[in-house]
């Protein structure tokens, strides 16, 4: 993405404090923008659940990462043309990898419909981690922008690799 | 206990419960980090009402944006009013949509799907 086209981006320790401003931030953008109301409340949407599994991820894995790798979380967001972009990326433990790999697969793997009786499953019968929403995230993520979920994971050592999530936006669904 | 009220923040909805007269609303936006917390007192209202709820009983819900760790929490609410309902107070749950919504639309019926109780889809004018 062209450097001119980012709104917003931001590399460090994510704290409630701060999805909270850069929610208010991106709000008022995209007013200015003169974005419509539907696109906006679906980029609104999408990118709190991006950043707050960001959060969530962060979190869990607190004690096991060295403290420059969980302030070295990333988030950009960007529009070109009419789709916005929202990319993050944070270190994981490799062998967290399978695990979500084949959660996300598996959401790319789901048709509109298909999504939409998975969502309903996961919500009535999923567990639920003490603090997130068990995994519902990713599949509303898919639901509400109509795009497949693109990842990367870039292995660092033998321990961590570099997780980036790179989600479209736009009208079209 | 009659009244359980909660103002609005950016991030969580206002509730105003009112037990003597059967009508719960939830309004604003549901976007906290952590839900459980903020939805366990409204939980523990419901249980409290279940013991002397009245004939009838109306909740309004009007989010503008809910995120997936709320929804988990409203559907724990919406199964604590499936169990009122059961026993003797008629339910009715408003779900409240801006024209343009499809998404809180769909989400309204999801819930409606997974509930057994009578469930009314309010389409509002921005």
């Amino acid at each position: 993405m062209e450097r001119n086209n980012i709104l917003l981006s931001f590399k460090g320790e994510i704290t409630s404090d701060l999805l909270t401003s850069i929610l208010g931030i991106m709000e008022s953008k995209m007013e200015n923008m003169q974005e419509e109301p539907k696109i906006r409340k679906k980029v609104y949407n999408v990118l709190v659940e991006c950043l707050q599994n960001l959060y969530h991820h962060l979190d869990e894995v607190s004690d096991l990462l060295e403290a420059d790798k969980i302030r070295s979380a990333i988030f950009t967001i960007g529009k070109v043309e009419n789709k916005y972009s929202i990319i993050t990326g944070n270190y994981i433990l490799n062998e967290n990898i399978h695990g979500l790999r084949k959660r996300l697969d598996e959401v790319n793997s789901l048709s509109k419909e298909e999504l939409k009786e998975y969502y309903k499953r996961v919500l009535n019968n999923g567990e639920m981690s003490l603090k997130g929403g068990g995994g519902l995230g990713m599949i509303d993520i898919a639901r509400k922008t109509g795009e497949k979920l693109e990842y990367n994971f870039l292995e660092i050592d033998n321990k961590v690799s570099f997780f980036t999530l790179n989600i479209k936006v736009s009208n079209q669904n | 206990m009659e009244k359980y009220s909660i103002e609005g923040t950016p991030k969580t909805p206002s509730i105003n419960f009112d037990m003597n007269g059967g009508i719960l609303e939830v309004k604003g936006r549901s976007i906290p980090e952590n839900s459980i917390e903020f939805y366990k007192p409204l939980v523990d209202a419901l249980d409290k009402y279940a013991a002397v709820a009245k004939p009838a009983t109306t909740v309004n819900v009007q989010l503008e944006y809910f995120n997936t760790s709320s929804s988990k929490c409203i559907l724990d609410v919406f199964k604590k009013l499936e169990g009122i309902n059961k026993n003797g107070s008629a339910v009715t749950i408003n779900w409240h949509y801006e024209e343009d919504d499809e998404d809180m639309l769909e989400a309204g019926e999801d819930y409606q799907a997974i509930i057994n109780v009578p469930f009314k889809m309010v389409m509002v004018n921005e």
